[in-house]
């Protein structure tokens, strides 16, 4: 046994009191979880603390919160280690607070029904059988069914959502976990609209391009979904193999950053825009479209020269790296890109 | 006021079932959970679902496995409808959209699972629960103008009109606090078992006997309530599961010794044996001092190929890390029996039937019964799934032509000041707290109704569950607010547990013999002559429950000397 300090947010919706921090000494063996330290506390203390909760294995997905500051499952988050993680000196204070990007109904609990489901309901979920349906079952490779069901694998827990950063400053976005359910059926060779989802998903400004691939989503799931991953894929096929490009560009802008990094072993801010709107080559800039971008876009320009993000003499002309460093960047595209063509084939 | 031809009370596979076959039969549906559906415990099923739907096997074969499973007290003409339906009910599951695991050609796999003499589970990785409850909500999302949900709506109680039928149920929008009578002309309970009665369990939390309770308090005859499934394989300290699928694969069980023990109980099916026999197997080799000092039992997944592990048995291979330190894929796992399925329940007949008209039952609520005494692994989800089905079928068409019923307000402002009265609740002296005994009565049960009984035992048992039921009353509720007060619900759930352990502890009582789950140490021997029928307990309004018994329907397969 070992003495640990929770530390709550709480906020109750009958009073109208803003949110406030209360804290629990329980005692539990280390391996035990966040949950049920959590439920000690309101077993022994304080039975008006609100938390979802169900399995306690990290199946059912209820109960999704922030410990210290980042979307975990509380049932499988192990008392030590969240100690350890926890930024208190002490070294056994835990500090779990509801998740992000959704609004608190109440202490741990969060309106999952006005983002995350409303987010799912937007992607179509359900299967949309390819016809004729066979009098037995469809006949499908074994490995797109594997591969299906690592998306199957989502608990619907919301810990993406919550640590999603582009949710933070897009809410429209359709974020990572619906979009790792659109895979789901993207990637389902019994659905029969590929293409309209892909298309679809393409085409929306807050769709799959809005991901700014932090990975925050990845590092966020408890079950290995890895959504940003999946929106990659989804990017991939509708870029590649649907050749959907897109109105607002993202496809293309992917195209010129990437292509702009592995060249210049940095981002070249100058050629960016006008590649990703006249074309992906240093002639690009010539196209009328990139011209009528670029005014459009003087005004964020001007703002970030202002603030020093962008240094104009390197803006313009890009960046030099030593040719060891650029070969070393080169090197990671030819990696991740050979690894990224081994999982298409798989 | 909600008002539906059909309302269903429990948004798992059984609930979902139900509402869509009630959906696509032509009712309004309503269907309303504690939970948000896709939290609900059928989730956690993890093997898979029994179909002879392979070549070469046959429905007769998926039946008297069954059959003999059950320790001959299953319902042979319920296992039959079941056992017939499930290949369709496979294709179905498939042509929603499941993943299901497939084998050479693109064609449906299976895996082996206990107590079955063919290959015939079918599974999604160790997922299979999951998969399926999330495509059923799949589904749900898409029928939603045909069925409303009712998601995180807590039930307090079933309804009956002046003619005895049920006729709705009320209910508290958890979020909001507020309470609603929900009018219905049939209403299927789909709720789920009652795990919680026991600790540990296998069980999540929510699994506290709502519905077998509220069917009880409403005069409903319970039946097999003394048949309480062991799982063979759960970890010691939290109850937590390790499926079946891992034996399944070939995993193997060592005592302390290192003997390979089930060749000893079970030389022909050894670890694939029924779960009660495994069970005991491995109760029995802790109990004569050959297990490992911590009361425990060693499953060797290693015997399974590591790539096979990290691809079929994902989830215990993150339960073995989470929750227990071990790698499986190179080390063998502690377990013991542990607390996992009620083959008991709300009576029903074979279309969902209860014993009061206009009320239904389906899943691990209802007992139709095609568990009897012990229930096959990977027999559950086809259950649910099957009889969620039929249930919402009949309820439909039994509701076509009939009037709305409609809930007197009196009935609803009482309901409401009984809540209220709970709420208030302050700490009186000498009075536990909800969660302590909630504790005594799940660590009661543990120790005198598990894999082995005895009379001195069961009175024991019943000793406490009726201390605990003077006692719970006077639980203090700290949550004083009406939004997401989940201290009330606590409350209504304790005394819902209380209710099923009564029935448990009596049923077991009563029956003076040993068959499937139950062991009787005071009677060990199967007795066919005296016992060879179901057990029923009901409440019609009495303070002291009324034993009864059903006959125990053998169409094809006379009882047998059961050995694996």
């Amino acid at each position: 046994m070992a003495e640990y300090t929770l530390r709550l947010r709480r906020y109750d919706p009958n009073r109208h009191e803003p949110p406030y921090w209360q804290r629990f000494a329980v005692q539990l063996d280390p391996h035990r979880s966040v949950l049920e330290a959590i439920l000690t506390a309101r077993g022994e203390q304080d039975g008006s603390i609100g938390i979802r909760c169900s399995c306690r294995a990290a199946i059912c997905g209820s109960c999704g919160v922030r410990v210290n500051g980042r979307a975990a499952l509380a049932c499988n988050t192990h008392l030590d280690r969240a100690a350890a993680t926890g930024l208190h000196p002490d070294g056994r204070t835990i500090t779990v607070e509801p998740m992000g990007n959704m609004p608190v109904i109440k202490d741990l609990i969060v309106d999952m029904d006005a983002v995350h489901w409303k987010k799912i309901r937007r992607v179509t979920p359900w299967l949309l059988n390819k016809q004729p349906v066979p009098e037995r079952e469809y006949l499908v490779e074994h490995a797109a069914m594997v591969d299906v069901t690592q998306t199957m694998a989502c608990i619907q827990c919301g810990a993406c959502v919550s640590d999603c950063l582009s949710l933070e400053v897009d809410p429209e976005f359709v974020g990572p976990a619906a979009s790792a359910k659109a895979y789901r059926f993207v990637g389902d060779p019994r659905d029969a609209e590929q293409d309209e989802r892909l298309r679809d998903l393409a085409e929306d400004e807050h769709g799959i391009y809005d991901c700014t691939h932090c990975f925050a989503c990845i590092d966020a799931c408890p079950k290995g979904v890895a959504p940003m991953s999946q929106i990659m894929r989804l990017r991939r096929m509708a870029g590649v193999e649907h050749q959907i490009v897109d109105r607002n560009n993202g496809e293309r802008h992917e195209e010129a950053f990437t292509t702009l990094v592995h060249d210049y072993g940095l981002l070249h801010e100058a050629e960016l825009l006008p590649r990703s709107y006249g074309g992906n080559s240093w002639f690009g800039k010539f196209h009328p479209a990139a011209a009528l971008e670029l005014v459009e876009s003087l005004p964020a320009i001007a703002k970030a020269v202002a603030h020093g993000k962008v240094k104009p003499r390197q803006a313009l002309l890009g960046h030099r790296l030593p040719r060891r460093d650029l070969a070393a960047v080169q090197t990671i595209f030819d990696v991740v890109e050979g690894r990224a063509r081994e999982e298409m084939t798989r | 006021m909600p008002r539906t031809d059909v309302l269903i009370i429990g948004a798992g596979l059984a609930g979902q079932r139900a509402a869509l076959a009630a959906a696509s039969a032509g009712a309004s549906v309503a269907i309303l959970s504690k939970v948000h559906p896709v939290r609900s415990h059928s989730v956690a099923a993890a093997g898979g679902i029994n179909a002879a739907l392979n070549p070469g096997d046959t429905w007769e074969s998926h039946a008297y496995d069954t059959v003999k499973g059950s320790d001959y007290l299953g319902d042979q003409d319920a296992i039959e409808i079941m056992c017939r339906a499930a290949p369709d009910e496979i294709l179905w599951l498939e042509h929603a959209g499941v993943t299901f695991h497939r084998g050479d050609g693109g064609v449906l796999g299976t895996r082996a699972f206990g107590g079955a003499s063919a290959a015939r589970t079918f599974y999604v990785a160790d997922i299979t629960g999951q998969a399926i409850l999330h495509v059923l909500y799949e589904q749900l999302m898409r029928h939603h103008a045909q069925v409303d949900r009712y998601e995180e709506w807590f039930t307090t109680q079933l309804l009956r009109d002046d003619d005895g039928r049920c006729s709705g149920a009320i209910a508290r929008d958890i979020r909001s606090g507020h309470l609603d009578a929900f009018d219905a002309k049939a209403v299927i309970l789909a709720s789920g078992g009652a795990g919680q009665v026991f600790k540990p369990t296998t069980n999540a939390l929510i699994c506290t006997g709502d519905g077998i309770a509220q069917a009880y308090r409403i005069g409903a005859p319970l039946m097999d309530m003394e048949m309480v499934q062991y799982h063979p394989t759960t970890l010691a300290e939290n109850g937590f599961l390790i499926t079946e699928g891992a034996r399944g694969e070939g995993a193997q069980l060592f005592n302390a010794r290192g003997e390979r023990f089930m060749e000893r109980y079970a030389p022909n099916k050894l670890e694939l044996a029924s779960r009660d026999v495994v069970s005991r197997a491995e109760q029995t080799e802790i109990d004569e001092g050959r297990g490992f000092p911590d009361g425990t039992i060693a499953l060797d997944i290693t015997k399974v190929p590591r790539k096979r592990t990290l691809e079929a048995l994902r989830e215990i291979v993150n339960i073995g890390r989470d929750f227990a330190g071990v790698d499986i894929t190179r080390e063998p796992i502690h377990i013991k029996p542990g607390m996992h399925y009620m083959m008991g329940g709300v009576q029903t007949d074979v279309h969902g039937r209860t014993g009061v008209p206009g009320l239904y039952a389906a899943g691990e609520v209802a007992c139709v019964s095609v568990h009897g005494g012990n229930r096959l692994g990977a027999n559950s989800l086809l259950d649910t799934l099957i009889f969620g089905r039929r249930a919402g079928e009949h309820a439909a068409e039994h509701a076509l032509g009939r009037a709305h019923p409609h809930a007197p307000a009196a009935l609803l402002r009482d309901a409401q000041a009984e809540i209220d009265a709970v709420i208030a609740r302050e700490p009186a002296p000498g009075a536990r707290r909800l969660s302590q005994i909630k504790d005594e009565l799940g660590t009661t049960m543990n120790r005198y109704v598990a894999v082995y009984r005895d009379a001195a035992g069961l009175a024991s048992a019943l000793g406490v569950v009726r201390r605990l039921q003077e006692e719970a009353p006077r639980a203090a509720i700290d949550d004083k607010g009406a939004i997401f007060n989940q201290d009330v619900l606590a409350a209504f759930e304790l005394s819902y547990m209380l209710d099923v352990a009564e029935a448990i502890v009596i049923a077991a009582q009563q029956r003076r013999e040993s068959r499937g789950a139950q062991f009787r140490t005071d009677f060990p021997s199967r007795d066919d002559t005296r016992w060879l029928h179901h057990i029923t307990v009901s409440r019609n309004g009495q303070a002291e429950p009324a034993i009864g018994t059903a006959p125990v329907t053998i169409t094809h397969w006379e009882p047998q000397e059961r050995t694996y």
